[in-house]
């Protein structure tokens, strides 16, 4: 990717589609922790031990929450070399 | 020393350094006083967002608000902290890149429509004004609970201290402010968490106190033998569709709050928009990942502190007569076995919690120096004052940006932009405080209306209109209506006309998720059978979607 980003500056299009398969790529993160491990899944995980909690509880009291904040941090972090591919960096 | 004259000291030194700050940074521009002159770094950013996103409610009662849920509590945790994700994938750097002051502004420009611009600025001021009330009665209460001030007494200084700094420094005092009161907060709440998670678990880091130590299945089965539920499984008085519900309501309610999406303006790029919320959520995730802590180790101290005791072996206990006094907590001896007994049933009961009892008590209960009560004080006031601000300079920016310069009188000057801005912050001001003293009886319930509202006006819009290039001023304006007129009548009818809860008995704080989907569906479907929108506006989506040029519209018509 990094090789060639004289190719991809004024790549509009291109810009945008990688922006939307990074959100998409970290919204499916977000919503399998949140809504996944921690709701709808909740009942077999509930049978799952973690230390002394149990799974399910893990996750809805405590692991969601730290995925959200590293979630956000990747997004940063990610952005910045694909702005700077695609040349539209500040 | 008494503790009395330990929270006057702690209280009046934390307002000197609040007037102070805000006195330090006051304004004399509209940039500076609606967007702090997009001057903010990312991580002071993320510390008033935080300040600005913990209120009197999380810092008071939400620990004590989960202790009697328990496993269920998670709509709260991961409802209120998973917005902080669509905020900064899907609406921050975007809106910061549009750059213009307020929610409406990019509602109104966006959408070309002066209709689309005033129902926003209604719905911002509407949902503002309902959550600003409760801050400042929360202001008062806090005065009454620590220092047997009359509560009119407490709103009145917290409206003077607010008044001060978001008057003369706008957006610009009120950040740097709330910087200085997250710092207050999170020491506050912090040092009691450690002691206690130390005391009943023997590790001083709560998080991983409530992981790593027995206390959680202690507490299950304390809760099982007295016949409440059990603490850790999921669904218990709640089915999962509902728990499921109110969470989505309360993440996109979060991502749709004004007084949080301006706070993403005031930083100087897109690139610093994003991390800036990275760091808003690390330093709220903080406090909402103690909570939970808290809530378990709490409980579980107070049960066993005074389960089965007897009246006598209580009296002996000062922190709770103390307490006893307050109201927040009762005993009584309902069967005459000399002992007073924990139970489910509220008219069986012989101990009565009340959940604010959870966070206030635990300094005294943990035997803390009165230093640390003192603190809590100034902690709880911080993130009510700090809240109170960012919801007052919404409904300034709404009145005197939004409707008076962009709709009324275009061609104001500078100094009289300023002036009007100002003189609203004031009018904000005397009608919260207002509230505060004369609470309406629907407070306690506003809170499922701000979220449900903003979740079903905003947040679709919003993410339609950076997302969906096609979507138009017709699409925009019917789905904001009906997704807000169905969410205003299922609250209004399930909770004071005592409407089932007929939509598959999803409670009122939930069906704001709904309201978003027929947002979202309302407006494709309009936008698609209407004409698409002009060309320049093409072109705006297109320029918001890229970071470079941020500080295009400063220095234009807007400085």
């Amino acid at each position: 990717m990094a090789d060639e980003p004289q190719s991809k500056a004024g790549d509009g299009v291109g810009y945008w589609k990688a922006n939307l398969r990074l959100i998409i790529i970290l919204l499916a993160i977000w919503a399998s922790v949140s809504y996944g491990a921690a709701i709808f899944l909740a009942n077999p995980f509930y049978n799952i031990p973690f230390f002394k909690i149990n799974l399910a509880f893990w996750f809805a009291h405590q692991g969601s929450m730290l995925v959200f904040v590293v979630l956000i941090f990747v997004y940063a972090k990610m952005m910045d070399k694909i702005d700077r591919e695609y040349d539209v960096h500040e | 020393m008494s503790v009395e004259v330990l929270t006057y000291i702690i209280v009046g030194l934390t307002f000197a350094a609040y007037i102070y700050i805000g006195y330090l940074n006051r304004v004399k521009t509209t940039s500076g006083f609606y967007v702090a002159g997009h001057g903010i770094p990312p991580l002071a950013n993320g510390m008033a967002t935080a300040a600005d996103w913990m209120s009197a409610a999380s810092f008071i009662s939400m620990a004590g608000l989960i202790s009697f849920l328990g496993y269920n509590g998670t709509f709260y945790l991961m409802g209120w902290t998973g917005g902080y994700v669509l905020l900064a994938l899907l609406l921050a750097p975007y809106l910061r890149k549009f750059g213009k002051y307020t929610v409406p502004d990019f509602v109104g420009d966006r959408y070309y429509s002066n209709t689309a611009r005033v129902v926003a600025a209604i719905c911002a001021i509407f949902v503002s004004l309902t959550y600003v009330a409760g801050q400042m009665r929360g202001v008062g209460i806090v005065f009454s609970r620590f220092l047997g001030l009359p509560i009119n007494g407490g709103v009145a200084v917290g409206m003077a201290i607010v008044a001060f700094f978001a008057v003369l420094g706008g957006m610009k005092g009120i950040t740097w402010t709330q910087v200085a009161q997250y710092s207050v907060l999170i020491v506050a709440y912090m040092i009691p968490a450690v002691a206690i998670a130390w005391i009943v678990t023997g590790i001083p880091i709560p998080q991983l106190a409530l992981t790593f130590s027995d206390i959680v299945p202690k507490l299950n089965q304390l809760q099982i033998d007295l016949g409440l539920i059990e603490y850790a499984k999921p669904f218990q008085g709640k089915p999962m569709l509902d728990v499921f519900m109110i969470t989505v309501a309360l993440m996109i309610g979060t991502a749709g709050l004004p007084h949080i999406i301006i706070r993403f303006y005031t930083v100087p790029s897109v690139r610093a928009a994003r991390y800036s919320a990275g760091w808003a959520l690390l330093f709220i995730a903080l406090l909402y990942t103690t909570a939970p802590a808290i809530a378990v180790f709490a409980k579980y101290n107070l049960i066993n502190e005074l389960n089965g005791k007897t009246v006598a072996q209580i009296e002996e206990l000062d922190w709770a007569t103390k307490w006893e006094k307050t109201g927040l907590l009762k005993f009584e001896d309902k069967d005459g076995d000399g002992v007073v007994t924990l139970k489910a049933k509220a008219d069986e009961t012989e101990i009565t919690i009340d959940r604010d009892i959870i966070v206030l008590s635990t300094p005294e209960v943990a035997k803390l120096s009165p230093i640390v009560i003192a603190l809590v004080a100034a902690g709880g006031l911080a993130a009510a004052l700090s809240t109170a601000a960012g919801l007052l300079l919404v409904i300034s920016s709404s009145i005197s940006h939004d409707i008076y310069y962009r709709l009324i009188k275009p061609d104001a000057t500078e100094s009289q932009r300023l002036l009007v801005g100002r003189g609203m912050i004031l009018v904000a001001v005397l009608a919260a405080g207002y509230f505060g003293i004369n609470p309406p009886g629907f407070v306690a319930q506003v809170v499922a209306f701000a979220f449900g509202l903003a979740a079903a006006s905003f947040f679709p819009i919003i993410i339609l209109g950076i997302f969906d290039k096609r979507m138009n001023r017709e699409g925009a304006i019917a789905g904001m209506i009906v997704g807000m007129v169905f969410t205003m009548y299922y609250i209004i009818g399930n909770r004071f006309f005592e409407m089932d809860p007929w939509f598959f008995k999803v409670s009122a704080e939930g069906i704001g998720t709904f309201g978003a989907l027929l947002n979202f569906v309302v407006a494709f479907v309009v936008s698609r059978v209407t004409p698409a929108p002009p060309p320049e506006i093409q072109e705006l989506v297109e320029s918001v979607r890229i970071p470079r040029g941020a500080d295009h519209f400063a220095g234009t018509d807007y400085e």
